[in-house]
């Protein structure tokens, strides 16, 4: 899903040759000078561009926060009044916090909703951030931030002349529809290889209609303004170059992506050696090449699969106790392996709640276990993550869904673990792609299945199998 | 699908009947529903063949299209259908109450209540199965934007006068079918599986026969009563698999398929021989030099006629009897509390569809436009949450699916401890410990919600009691206590009370309003400008669509 037919090379965008990676034969590739290359080109079409919009898609770890910060910065530096559309209240409170880093003098205001907690208390102790429920109350300031959800209840005499729209890919039509017109113009920030927005209900009724309620902000954006720039980073700063081949492979095989380090700039090491098991075998894959996969035996299993549950809680018990290490560009002593490094990915949220209980059972805490929506977004050292297909007797659109393999693949700097059981490649031989074609609509590529078989080929090399 | 669900039919497959799936109607059924079983003909998308429509279960309006390819016949069926089903609608748009309505003044741009009508009941339409509501929807479509010869007279086909009526009127119904809970327009093989699970799948469930074999073998009354074999009873498996593939002995299924689609042997060995003969009669009437021959003609025309006739009405009566069999097992079943409520939606939404045509107002566009499209998609997004929280809240069973998925959580409180809030007047806080069996997917601070005398209670999630027992939950209640220092009586529940909470919301919150259509901005293309004020008009006529 990562790009669509009418983005593919070839388009004519906006002229951005920076976004396009040097060929590597030319010269070596230098990764801080290709993203500053990109982020000059994409602030310039936002400062001083003609269109309403600009679009920058942005592939996992790529500085797409850092990004939005600095071009809020500029922006409200240029005396553009500034308002900022993210989607959760945890986004909105992050890039409050990191405006104030950057900037502690900036006038910011946080719009919130008017229920208990709305927003994250470390924004009381900055002085610089006036905090209410009403748009009025912040009228003035240089930078506003809200949700998209509490922006649509906004209601202005004079638009603001610039929007920054965080999360575009994962914001769904409908509500764009709703904001659009609190702003002149605005720039879209987003990574298309995640999670697709939802509905709850059946809405192949608009499918194919330019304005489909039900498909992303930037898929309307673009269907009706397709002249619009856009924009790619480059170098994903987040994932280890063992790891951004791949995805970048599996996930955007047309905007192809690279890492910011090589490989050798970061290693995981472990103070206590194998004990010959499993999750220990694994755990010394993953340390030595980025990926494990921990394979258990083939069987049809309930959703919270008991076997493959305590073998994900294994692996985490042993990546504790082990006492592991990090060295990363970061610094150069080795940083503990700490439990809040780690995360565990799952597809289902009683999946994430059987881990949990099987965490809390073997004496972990402060691991973030978690599904993929929730994860998106989010950072960790380590990830173990239970394979979405493993254990099924079938293979449907939700768990294909590329974009939320591309999220549990895509979360961690060092290495990710997977766990699953055997036999996902004979399922997936079995259920073939059968989403029926709606004409009209973008066709996404990769599909989930094409993808889910990249990756999948690529954990085979680093097969181990489950032994207690 | 749900555990439960699962589970449902893993017992119904074990014991050979369906299970409840529901104890109590969550569909509000109309004293005098119109019933409609549409056929249509093989190969034509929107040719009907035939119906069976009233509201009398003894004596249905039988319908037919004796050569369905001719489109004067076609308008004479739908003309004849309008005759039937506009006087049943009309005559609930008549009869209105006094009701009160929010509505933004135009003026002051506040909101104000208005006194309008409303509808004191609407007409609901049940046909068999969802094929029957995608056939609604398409007559609909085929008929609404047609023109009679008194609105255009220069129209090359002017339709009847009430056929693009007809077709507002079924295009209302198909698009309301789309909102979860809603009642206007209901499908029984949906109304069945609601309430009973099948040991069979959902695909196959939409086989009214067999569904309905399920749930009482005995009404799908298919070849001799003897053919389970001597001493083992008729289950509901067996009666499902007879009223799927029984065949009598010239090939022909015991049960037709509820429709709209028939079977192929019917269309092949029955339907296209009997088509032919009339094909035939018909041209040699033309073709009749004299009076005499034109009468005898005629009357093998007309016996060509109903031998069609007879053959829809046998692949329609079954259907037919088969939904007034499933209306008396539901009408068996207590309404739940809620369905009323939802009802009422369904009435305001009939109702400002009988003030859209009263107001001269043209039929429904073929495609949304932006915010109508959002606003939809919104509106049956609420309601899709409103419609699970109430079915849970009415019926234990439903409950009881919600609680083995984590949602929701019921026991017995242990212990309650009054706290209070920390602030300048402080409100009451009450720590209550409930023991559960049940294994709620809780988070820190989640919020839980109890129904208290049907207004829902809030509490937050605190942690459980004790470290080592995941079995108790402690919880803080944090409204419906009152403005008092000591909560009121009742608000807070004693040691003893056995409570039910549910990690879902009770009741949903409004949306977002969206800009007006002429306010559309410019990421969705901007405002429709003059194309969108231009009546749409009929599809073309092409070189199929004449014979």
């Amino acid at each position: 899903m990562t790009a669509e037919t009418a983005t593919t090379p070839g388009t004519p965008t906006a002229p951005a040759p920076a976004t396009t990676p040097a060929p590597a034969t030319t010269a070596p590739f230098d990764p801080g000078a290709e993203a500053a290359r990109a982020t000059a080109a994409i602030l310039h079409d936002t400062l001083h561009g003609t269109e309403r919009g600009v679009v920058v898609d942005s592939p996992p770890g790529a500085g797409k926060s850092t990004l939005v910060v600095r071009a809020a910065l500029e922006l409200a530096e240029a005396g553009r009044p500034l308002m900022v559309v993210a989607q959760t209240n945890a986004q909105v409170d992050d890039l409050v916090l990191r405006l104030a880093e950057k900037n502690p003098d900036l006038p910011v205001g946080r719009l919130h909703s008017s229920d208990a907690d709305p927003y994250d208390k470390a924004l009381d102790a900055l002085a610089n951030v006036r905090k209410s429920a009403k748009a009025g109350d912040l009228a003035g300031l240089a930078v506003v931030l809200s949700t998209a959800a509490k922006w649509a209840h906004v209601k202005v005499d004079e638009p603001w002349g610039h929007a920054i729209v965080d999360e575009a890919y994962q914001m769904r039509s409908d509500s764009l529809l709703a904001v659009a017109g609190l702003f002149e113009r605005a720039l879209f920030v987003g990574d298309p290889g995640q999670l697709d927005p939802f509905a709850t209900v059946g809405s192949e009724q608009w499918a194919g209609l330019a304005y489909d309620p039900s498909s992303s902000a930037v898929t309307t954006l673009l269907a009706h303004n397709p002249t619009l720039p856009q924009h790619r980073l480059p170098v994903s700063w987040r994932l280890p170059a063992s790891a951004a081949r791949l995805v970048s492979d599996a996930f955007y095989p047309y905007t192809p992506f690279r890492s910011g380090t090589d490989h050798g700039d970061r290693t995981l090491a472990f103070a206590a050696p194998s004990d010959g098991s499993g999750p220990d075998q694994v755990l010394d894959e993953a340390a030595a090449s980025g990926w494990g996969l921990l394979e258990l035996p083939a069987r049809h299993t309930p959703r919270a699969d008991p076997e493959a549950v305590r073998a994900v809680a294994a692996v985490v018990r042993r990546l504790l106790d082990r006492e592991g290490t990090t060295t990363s560009e970061r610094g150069p002593s080795p940083a503990p392996l700490t439990a809040a490094r780690i995360a565990v990915g799952t597809a289902h949220r009683d999946q994430a709640a059987a881990v949990r209980a099987a965490l809390a059972d073997l004496d972990v805490s402060d691991v973030t276990v978690d599904t993929a929506n929730r994860l998106q977004g989010r950072e960790y050292d380590v990830t173990v993550v239970l394979h979405p297909l493993s254990g099924r007797p079938d293979a449907t659109a939700f768990h294909l869904e590329t974009g939320r393999l591309c999220v549990l693949t895509s979360r961690h700097r060092h290495a990710c673990i997977v766990v699953c059981r055997e036999g996902v490649d004979a399922l997936l031989d079995d259920y073939p792609s059968t989403e029926p074609v709606q004409l009209g609509t973008l066709v996404k590529f990769p599909d989930g299945w094409e993808a889910n078989h990249a990756v999948l080929a690529h954990l085979a090399e680093h097969r181990v199998t489950w032994r207690p | 699908m749900s555990l439960i669900t699962t589970l449902a039919r893993l017992e119904a497959v074990r014991t050979g009947s369906a299970q409840p799936a529901a104890t109590v109607r969550h569909r509000h059924l109309s004293d005098r529903p119109l019933v409609f079983v549409p056929l249509t003909t093989a190969g034509e998308a929107g040719a009907p063949l035939g119906a069976l429509v009233g509201t009398d279960r003894d004596a249905p309006h039988l319908l037919v299209v004796p050569q369905p390819r001719d489109r004067d016949l076609r308008f004479a069926f739908l003309a004849e259908l309008a005759g039937i089903v506009l006087p049943h609608v009309e005559a609930y748009a008549e009869s209105v109450e006094a009701a009160e309505r929010t509505e933004t003044d135009p003026e002051t741009g506040k909101r104000v209540k208005v006194e309008v009508d409303l509808c004191a009941d609407a007409a609901q339409l049940i046909v068999p199965n969802r094929a029957g509501v995608e056939f609604v929807r398409l007559l609909g479509r085929s008929m609404r934007f047609r023109r009679t010869a008194e609105q255009d007279p220069e129209t090359p086909h002017p339709a009847p006068p009430r056929v693009p009526l007809l077709g507002r009127w079924l295009t209302h119904y198909g698009e309301r079918a789309r909102v979860p809970g809603s009642s206007l327009l209901l499908a029984m093989t949906d109304l069945l599986g609601r309430h009973w699970a099948s040991g069979q799948s959902t695909l196959e469930d939409q086989h009214l026969g067999a569904l309905l074999a399920w749930i009482d073998p005995e009404a799908v009354p298919v070849g001799a009563p003897g053919d389970a074999p001597p001493g083992e009873e008729l289950t509901g498996a067996r009666a499902a698999r007879r009223a799927e593939l029984a065949r009598d002995a010239a090939g022909q299924l015991l049960c037709p398929p509820a429709g709209p689609a028939t079977d192929p042997a019917f269309d092949n060995k029955l339907l296209a021989p009997a088509i032919e003969r009339y094909d035939r009669a018909r041209t040699a009437l033309a073709a009749a030099e004299d009076g005499l021959e034109a009468d005898d003609r005629l009357g093998t025309l007309t016996a060509a006629e109903r031998e069609i006739r007879a053959l829809v009405e046998s692949r329609t009566r079954p259907t037919w009897d088969a939904v007034w069999r499933g209306l008396d097992l539901l009408r068996a079943l207590p309404a739940g509390a809620h369905a009323d409520e939802r009802w009422t939606r369904d009435r305001w939404s009939f109702t400002s569809h009988r003030d859209r045509i009263l107001a001269g107002e043209p039929p429904q566009p073929r495609r949304d436009d932006a915010v109508t499209a959002a606003n939809k998609l919104a509106t049956r997004e609420r309601e899709q949450a409103r419609l699970e929280a109430q079915e849970a809240l009415d019926d234990p069973l439903v409950m009881a699916g919600r609680r083995l998925s984590g949602e929701a959580f019921a026991g017995e409180v242990v212990e309650v401890v009054m706290a209070y809030s920390e602030s300048k007047r402080p409100s009451p806080r009450p720590l209550i410990t409930v023991r559960t069996d049940d294994r709620p997917h809780l988070a820190e601070r989640a919020k839980v919600h109890r129904s208290l005398n049907g207004k829902p209670q809030t509490a937050e999630y605190v942690g459980p009691a004790d470290e080592s027992d995941d079995g108790t939950v402690v919880l803080r209640i944090t409204d419906k206590m009152g403005r008092g220092k000591e909560p009121e009586a009742g608000s807070v529940p004693e040691k003893g009370d056995l409570v039910c909470f549910t990690l879902f919301e009770h009741e949903q919150r409004g949306g977002a309003k969206l800009p007006d259509p002429e306010q559309t901005p410019w990421t969705h293309g901007g405002p429709p400008g003059e194309a969108a004020a231009v009546a749409e008009a009929a599809d073309a006529q092409t070189e199929e669509d004449v014979l």
